[in-house]
């Protein structure tokens, strides 16, 4: 133990028959050492209470005053849920500290006695917290910190709200330099990285990494369908009854879906199968609040005995109970099961129980794939970018709103949050410019400016190149805190019953599809659109059957090391005994019919079919890299005289049809598809325009539209298309297009795994030509035209169809 | 260019949110909002201060290919009152051109009721042209045929998953409703109820396709998008 624990806090350990954990102590040290420190540690570890150790030994011994330690939680909800959990060693140890929430939700009269008066410990959001820099009292507010804690550092640092809040870190290093910083991590593939991230000026050496005790491996299963394994689909809804009896037998179960839309289908299936009438529920991000905060309660009360969930629910709130775990469709992803699997049992020694519900075929092997990868403590790399120049823009506005500042001094502290390390004084400047009047070539709005030259008395003297600025006008800083965020939600409508009430938000895109009298499921239930009025969507319930919401939400994809063993499997055939008969069927036949690539090839079938021609490509870089790759290649072909008429894709390949043969795919796969068809189309395409959406309002170009503001009759608002249009054609180069540039390159296409799929093209492709359909083709296969038949009508056709597809993939 | 006949007047459509009269040899356009980038930079959002621009020389290549006699403006050619006098110099500069040579004629609009044609041309709050109205707003009570604009009319429908946003013209049996032709210009939902009211009879909402033009009826419009999806 450490000697660094008060007696008062050993006490409470020992009170409670709970023994110091090594890295709870570890956490002690490093900060009695004066170090920062990464705390990495699976579920159930105590993490929480090591992050705030220190915090309470320094309370202990009587040493806290004013604002001593903020807490940084991805979620609103997280924040309120530590609270609950720290406040219990507070009272029992009978601590003199105040802790208290900030975050939108927070009533602003509280807001502003938090700024004069603050608690010892503040609980709150990346967001919520650069809104608290953008005041010039941040000065003192922050002057005494001691401490920041970063919960669940790995569900955000890569992401533009890491971004902000590397930012808003160096601000608080500035404000209280003797400040440690302690963030706290799920299992990681880098934790260097993440010990880059949060040390200032990447200075390495100063965090200490703490790394958790190993808990019980944990006992996951495939769940095998009664039947054979599907060939297509990818949301195991053909469980639903084995996954209600799983329910059954449970005290409280977990099904995680991988889409929203998921979630829905599942708690109607489930419904179905559901004879005693067992309590379920659903959660998902577009629930009410109210809606989603009423089942947390009775899940939290232990009324419910399964909740359907997505990723709204990935981070952790503690509800204890929950025995088991099912994931229907693939993991995806090894740290995102281990983070979902984790919701189970949240105790270190006990195994955490968990089923896999694979899709098809493919999505066996990648259960498989992901079973192995728990086993061999393999986690999914994560990608550390530079940070957004529309998250750099936000921040220096909130800094300007603090007080008048100085280029090199901003530049200095910018430069100290790794994701701007490498940012030049030159990139700089120019967002300034883009704060300060747009930006533009066309220096038309000098008399508009936001920001004005400071004087030597307000940001101190200057050398030359230097510049000082200040917020020309209050009314900028108050436009400031109304549209600062990171998190650019799509348009959406509410749900409402006619009397009122709020049942959730559906995107326009889908609102779009629907009348007066349409059906449609949402929050588990049956619902008749009665009209649409502004943002309002009325509806009424409704026993007809209906159809589910569609969500344009970025998909994710399979990861890299997934893929990875996922191809080892095909190729090694001694890793088949463990597979079910028709899987291993499955994998001969396509062995003795076409080829199974070694892990290192990219395997492309040709082969007739109905008239039309078919390519498949076995790449394994996942969904968002085919799509592209396929618009790509259709777009070659259609230059070729190929007459494609479309592509389908999944995780592991990317199907293109056409009514003439491909007889030389190495031709279409060539790297200078990149340069030549690349640029072409990501400019044209919706991609772009919707980074361009993102960048602009994370940015500060345009203002958010605020709920209730939206008026009837006139068109109040733009569209950032219209503007990107004008943009593109008279100032290509300007640094919001930049912007939005890096982003639909990094996040909307992969073009990391498109290039490195194109790099090894030439070299690792094996063509077969078939006369027929192969059966790897098949789970691709009956993706084809899926969206285009008419909802419910052609059900038997379809089954049918897919009758005749795999009896000729599979005769030999 | 497309036909659009309307009134038993013989009309086209000509890009995609302007029409051509050939008849009176004049081009119409409505909604050019001209300076809107520059009226929301005033209020602190820095919008592209190119649009007025785009704007004018989108004009200047329909004047090139139609060879107009007459330009009819059907109102809020400004984005604000102030707009004339800021107008971008380069845009100016066209446009003091194109009225140079043309008899270019400004109806008033709820957004600029002080335009005084500063770049040359006149303003008129409304006028009848050969049996036409041309006028900013439909009037609902209006039996004569009649030209307006106002409304931006936009047709937006998903067709087998992927969603389409047109600018659109609105006609009923005496009123044809001219989509905005500003760069800036959003678009009003074609049925939103307050083009219901100000169209009287229900309108057909009309998009310019390369060889035709496509007719939905609206209020309908989204039920037809779904039975095609």
């Amino acid at each position: 133990m450490s000697d660094a624990l008060p007696r008062a806090l050993a006490d409470w350990f020992a009170g409670r028959g709970w023994r110091v954990r090594d890295h709870q102590s570890a956490m002690l040290d490093a900060d009695r050492a004066g170090h920062h420190a990464l705390l990495v540690a699976s579920t159930g570890a105590g993490k929480t209470l090591a992050g705030f150790l220190p915090t309470l030994a320094d309370a202990a011994e009587g040493a806290v005053e004013g604002l001593h330690t903020l807490y940084i939680s991805p979620l609103k909800a997280l924040a309120v849920d530590i609270q609950r959990n720290l406040k219990a060693p507070i009272e029992e140890i009978g601590l003199d500290l105040t802790v208290e929430t900030r975050t939108g939700d927070t009533p602003s009269d509280r807001k502003a006695r938090q700024r004069s008066r603050p608690p010892n410990i503040l609980l709150t959001t990346p967001e919520s917290l650069s809104l608290l820099l953008s005041h010039p009292d941040s000065v003192t507010l922050f002057a005494d910190l001691k401490r920041v804690v970063i919960d669940e550092v790995h569900a955000f640092a890569t992401q533009k709200r890491g971004d902000l809040l590397a930012l808003s870190l160096a601000r608080l290093q500035r404000i209280a330099p003797a400040m440690r910083r302690a963030a706290l991590s799920a299992t990681v593939a880098d934790a260097d990285g993440y010990r880059a991230w949060i040390a200032p000026y990447g200075d390495i050496d100063s965090v200490a990494l703490v790394l958790g005790e190993k808990g019980a491996d944990p006992d996951i299963d495939i769940l095998l369908p009664l039947g054979r394994v599907p060939w297509g689909g990818h949301s195991g809804r053909y469980a639903a009854p084995q996954v209600m009896e799983l329910i059954a037998t449970n005290r409280t179960t977990l099904v995680f879906c991988n889409t929203r839309s998921l979630a829905e289908l599942i708690f109607q299936d489930l419904w179905k199968s559901n004879d005693d009438s067992l309590p379920i529920g659903i959660h998902h991000g577009s629930l009410s609040v109210e809606a989603r905060r009423k089942v947390e309660a009775a899940m939290a009360r232990g009324d419910l005995r399964a909740l359907v969930a997505t990723a709204s629910l990935d981070l952790g709130i503690d509800w204890g109970d929950i025995d088991c775990v099912v994931q229907m469709g693939a993991p995806k992803g090894s740290s995102r099961l281990l983070q979902r699997i984790g919701r189970a049992n949240h105790r270190l020694d006990e195994p955490s129980k968990a089923i896999l519900v694979p899709g098809n075929r493919f999505e066996y092997l990648e259960a498989q794939a992901a079973l192995d990868a728990v086993e061999a403590d393999e986690r999914d790399p994560d990608i550390f970018r530079p940070g957004g120049l529309d998250v750099l823009a936000q921040h220096i506005m909130a800094m300007a709103c603090a007080a008048p500042f100085r280029e090199s001094d901003l530049l200095d502290e910018v430069q100290s949050a790794l994701p701007y390390s490498a940012l030049t004084p030159a990139a700089f400047a120019r967002i300034v410019d883009f704060i300060r009047d747009g930006g533009y070539a066309l220096k038309s709005y000098d008399r508009f400016r936001r920001l004005a030259p400071a004087s030597e008395e307000e940001a101190g003297p200057i050398d030359a190149g230097d510049r000082r600025w200040r917020v020309s006008h209050p009314r900028f800083v108050t436009q400031h805190r109304m549209n600062a965020g990171i998190i650019v939600d799509a348009a959406t409508l509410d749900v409402r019953f006619k009397n009122g009430r709020k049942l959730g938000t559906v995107e326009e895109y889908f609102a779009a599809s629907l009348s007066p009298g349409d059906t449609f499921f949402f929050s588990g239930l049956s619902l008749e659109v009665e009209r649409i009025k502004d943002t309002d969507l009325f509806v009424r319930a409704t026993s007809r059957p209906a159809r589910i919401p569609t969500y344009v939400g970025a998909r994710m994809p399979l990861s890299t090391n997934l893929a990875a063993r996922v191809r080892i499997f095909l190729a090694d055939r001694s890793h088949w005994q463990r597979f079910p008969a028709d899987v291993q069927e499955w994998l001969s036949v396509q062995a003795e019919r076409s080829v199974l690539p070694e892990p290192g090839q990219l395997l492309v079938e040709t082969f007739p079919r109905e008239g039309r021609h078919y390519m498949v490509a076995y790449s394994f870089e996942g969904w968002n890299a085919h799509q592209s790759l396929g618009m790509l290649i259709t777009k070659r072909m259609e230059n070729r005289g190929l007459k494609p008429l479309g592509f389908v894709s999944n995780d592991y390949a990317l199907g293109c049809y056409s009514l003439e043969p491909v007889t030389d795919p190495a031709a279409l796969f060539s790297k200078d598809i990149l340069h030549d068809e690349f640029t072409d189309w990501v400019q044209q395409s919706a991609l772009l325009k919707r980074a361009f959406r993102e960048v602009s309002v994370i940015g500060g170009l345009v203002d958010r539209q605020h709920p209730g503001k939206r008026k009837t009759g006139k068109q109040v608002t733009f569209s950032t298309d219209l503007i990107y249009d004008v943009l593109r054609k008279y100032e290509p180069d300007h640094v919001l297009l930049e912007a939005a540039w890096a982003d639909a390159r990094a996040r909307l296409t992969d073009i990391g795994r498109l290039g490195d799929l194109l790099d090894r093209a030439a070299d690792t492709m094996v063509h077969v030509a078939l006369d027929r359909v192969s059966p790897l083709a098949v789970p691709l296969m009956v993706l084809i035209g899926r969206e285009s038949v008419a909802q419910g009508s052609a059900d038997d056709e379809l089954l049918a169809e897919a009758e005749a597809l795999i009896a000729e993939a599979m005769t030999l | 260019m497309v036909p659009l006949s309307f009134a038993g007047h013989r009309l086209f459509v000509a890009g995609d949110a302007a029409l051509w009269w050939p008849a009176r040899r004049a081009l119409l356009l409505a909604d050019l909002h001209l300076e809107k980038g520059s009226f929301f930079a005033a209020a602190g959002q820095m919008l592209p201060p190119y649009d007025s621009r785009a704007t004018m020389e989108a004009i200047d290549a329909l004047v090139a290919s139609t060879r107009p006699e007459r330009v009819f403006c059907l109102g809020d050619n400004y984005h604000d009152d102030a707009g004339e006098a800021r107008l971008a110099p380069c845009a100016a500069s066209i446009l003091q051109r194109l009225t140079g040579t043309l008899d270019w004629i400004w109806i008033r609009g709820n957004h600029d009721r002080e335009v005084r044609g500063r770049w040359g041309g006149r303003a008129v709050t409304e006028l009848e042209e050969h049996g036409l109205l041309l006028r900013h707003e439909a009037e609902p009570g209006e039996t004569r045929p009649e030209l307006s604009g106002h409304f931006h009319p936009k047709l937006r429908m998903t067709v087998r998953g992927r969603r389409i946003a047109r600018r659109c013209f609105l006609r009923t049996e005496t009123k044809l409703i001219l989509p905005a032709f500003g760069s800036l210009t959003g678009g009003l939902d074609v049925d939103h109820p307050e083009i219901a009211r100000a169209c009287a009879a229900p309108p057909e909402a009309l998009v310019a396709l390369a060889d035709r033009l496509a007719c939905f009826p609206v209020g309908a419009s989204r039920t037809m998008a779904r039975k095609r999806a």
